[in-house]
């Protein structure tokens, strides 16, 4: 069942196309990963899903609605959780308040709000980080707690922006266990990614970019043997 | 939390006793510290937890004095109404307050809430019918508690403290609520706030309206309390900056920041006009500004922040001392390995 559908999305900024009439689709609890090379418009893409930026052309609809030019916050309440590539956690609070404020999103009610903060930061090995100020913590424990919160507002899609950039391989190890833990919880997982060992062996589907333009959709396996990726990858 | 509610008791024991112990002249310094603290704390909602950094407040506060004083000359409303009027007013008002600046952000909204505020005080000095630059005198035909109009300083100084106890209790209240966390994820990643569905534009204008409501009620008492208004007193630059530098002072977004600011800005104001008098014509102002480069360089978190860094050096120092302790007496029984690692 197809959850997220993007379609003939472009985005121009001014005279610079971005995206050009990119199509894709994430089924219900599929992990699609997004890559491409540099400047290849994997970020643009994503901030278009998530509401960061309105598409110029096209649309994207999550569970039959259309969601292309909601706000973010709308795009919150319609299901759509993301993380960013610098982990953004709110420092003046503790790793629990951070989740807190998102669970919010589905009850102005502290108490429960802290509850099922507490659940979401089991899920993502943080339990016990709960008091610690967020500023405090590794690089690591902070992308996690990103995407911890990020769970909070119990999204039927996670979009997750470079989540192994930067991470030693068994940081690279524990990020790929979560999202696999978040797939078997059902939700979709739409991943822009660099690290390309961390994302293929857990994609169920890969999306590659290229200057704005899609040039191949498959397998991972699919994928890797294209010539055409290959190539945009490593050059002629 | 615990420490904040003994802090509130001791605080409020001293302030209900206060007054049997200091003479007049004290008393008036008393009450000009809580009004001063009133409007801190009311600043703080949108200046400190939200960190949205106005430096326009004297036009709520001035919106405050204003309305109950015009409703009391013009058309004999009771002052108690027009303090609740003026408080709806500057709520309502900061509608187009919040319209107008929140499209900029840091630096730039703090300038453009200078340049409201400086219109709204230009309307003020020009307006006939609001006294002008003259001013408004409220009249002292009726006096007592009815009218909140008194001959006598004390009772201005309960006026002065229920009112800030009710604006403490409202801020504890925001602190506590998802409103708090809100504002607070507004300062510290507005975008990372708007993924998890925070509307940051209505947050930003609740937390400015409920801001402009109590800083209004402070406006009213101040008029109610001199019994003399105009634009240079209740709307000018000066005073919103000082509004901002109370909280700053004491510690941004902590709920009794803006009381230690008061005491310490208000004390350094008074006691500089008593010991240099009229040769000393802004001195308070000089050591208004040092202070104020003592804090950025320092203690950017303010004297709270000061109080607060002090106290995790000094856990993190016995947490060290009792680490080592351990360390030690593992490393006794066997031979003296562990020891030498530490060195």
């Amino acid at each position: 069942m197809k959850l997220l559908e993007v379609k003939d999305v472009t985005k121009r900024f001014g005279g610079l196309t971005a995206n050009q009439d990119v199509s894709f689709s994430v089924d219900s609890g599929q992990v699609v990963g997004l890559i491409g090379p540099n400047g290849a418009g994997k970020t643009t893409m994503f901030n278009c899903v998530a509401g960061f930026f309105a598409p110029t052309l096209g649309s994207i609809v999550l569970g039959g609605r259309n969601i292309a030019g909601l706000p973010p916050e709308a795009c919150a309440k319609a299901g759509v959780a993301r993380t960013f590539q610098i982990a953004r956690t709110f420092t003046s609070m503790t790793a629990c308040e951070n989740v807190m404020t998102a669970a919010m999103l589905l009850k102005h009610n502290v108490g429960k709000a802290r509850h099922a903060a507490m659940q979401c930061l089991t899920f993502a090995n943080l339990a016990r980080f709960a008091d610690k100020p967020a500023g405090s913590m590794t690089i690591s424990e902070q992308r996690r707690l990103a995407v911890a919160r990020a769970l909070a507002i119990e999204p039927r899609i996670l979009l997750m922006d470079e989540v192994m950039a930067g991470l030693n391989p068994s940081e690279v190890r524990e990020a790929v266990e979560i999202v696999l833990k978040i797939k078997d919880k059902g939700i979709a997982c739409l991943i822009v990614e660099h690290v390309l060992e961390g994302i293929m062996p857990i994609a169920d589907k890969i999306v590659v970019l290229d200057r704005g333009v899609k040039i191949a959709e498959g397998t991972p396996a699919q994928v890797s043997n294209d010539p055409v990726v290959i190539t945009a990858y490593l050059g002629d | 939390m615990n420490k904040n509610n003994i802090f509130a008791a001791l605080a409020l024991s001293v302030a209900l006793f206060l007054p049997f112990v200091v003479d007049a002249s004290y008393l008036n310094m008393a009450i000009l510290i809580l009004m001063a603290a009133q409007v801190g704390v009311s600043w703080n909602i949108v200046g400190g937890y939200a960190g949205q950094v106005s430096l326009g407040h004297a036009a709520f506060y001035g919106l405050g004095a204003y309305t109950s004083t015009l409703l009391l000359i013009k058309f004999g409303v009771n002052p108690w109404l027009g303090v609740l009027a003026g408080g709806a007013l500057a709520a309502l008002l900061s509608l187009g307050f919040g319209w107008s600046c929140f499209r900029l952000k840091g630096h730039y909204f703090a300038m453009a809430t200078i340049a409201v505020a400086e219109l709204v005080q230009i309307f003020f000095t020009e307006w006939e019918y609001g006294g002008a630059a003259v001013g408004l005198y409220v009249p002292m035909a009726n006096q007592g508690w009815l009218w909140m109009n008194f001959a006598t300083k004390l009772p201005y100084y309960w006026l002065a403290l229920g009112l800030l106890t009710l604006t403490l209790l409202a801020n504890w209240w925001i602190e506590h609520s998802y409103l708090g966390y809100y504002f607070r994820a507004i300062k510290d990643e507005p975008d990372a706030a708007r993924s998890v569905g925070v509307n940051i534009a209505r947050y930003k204008q609740i937390a400015l309206s409920v801001s402009a409501f109590f800083t209004a009620l402070g406006g009213s008492l101040y008029t109610q309390k001199e019994l003399y208004i105009d634009p240079n007193s209740v709307l000018s630059t000066a005073l919103s900056i000082k509004m901002a530098l109370v909280s700053i002072l004491g510690g941004v977004g902590t709920l009794f920041g803006p009381l230690v600011g008061a005491i310490v800005l208000t004390s350094i104001e008074e006691f500089t006009r008593i010991f240099f008098g009229g040769t000393g014509r802004g001195t308070d102002v000089i050591i208004y500004a040092s202070l104020i480069i003592v804090i950025a360089v320092f203690y950017p978190a303010g004297i709270m922040g000061w109080i607060r860094s002090f106290k995790a050096r000094r856990a993190a120092r016995q947490d060290g001392a009792r680490q080592l302790a351990a360390h030690a007496a593992s490393a006794e029984a066997p031979v003296q390995a562990p020891a030498k690692e530490m060195v």
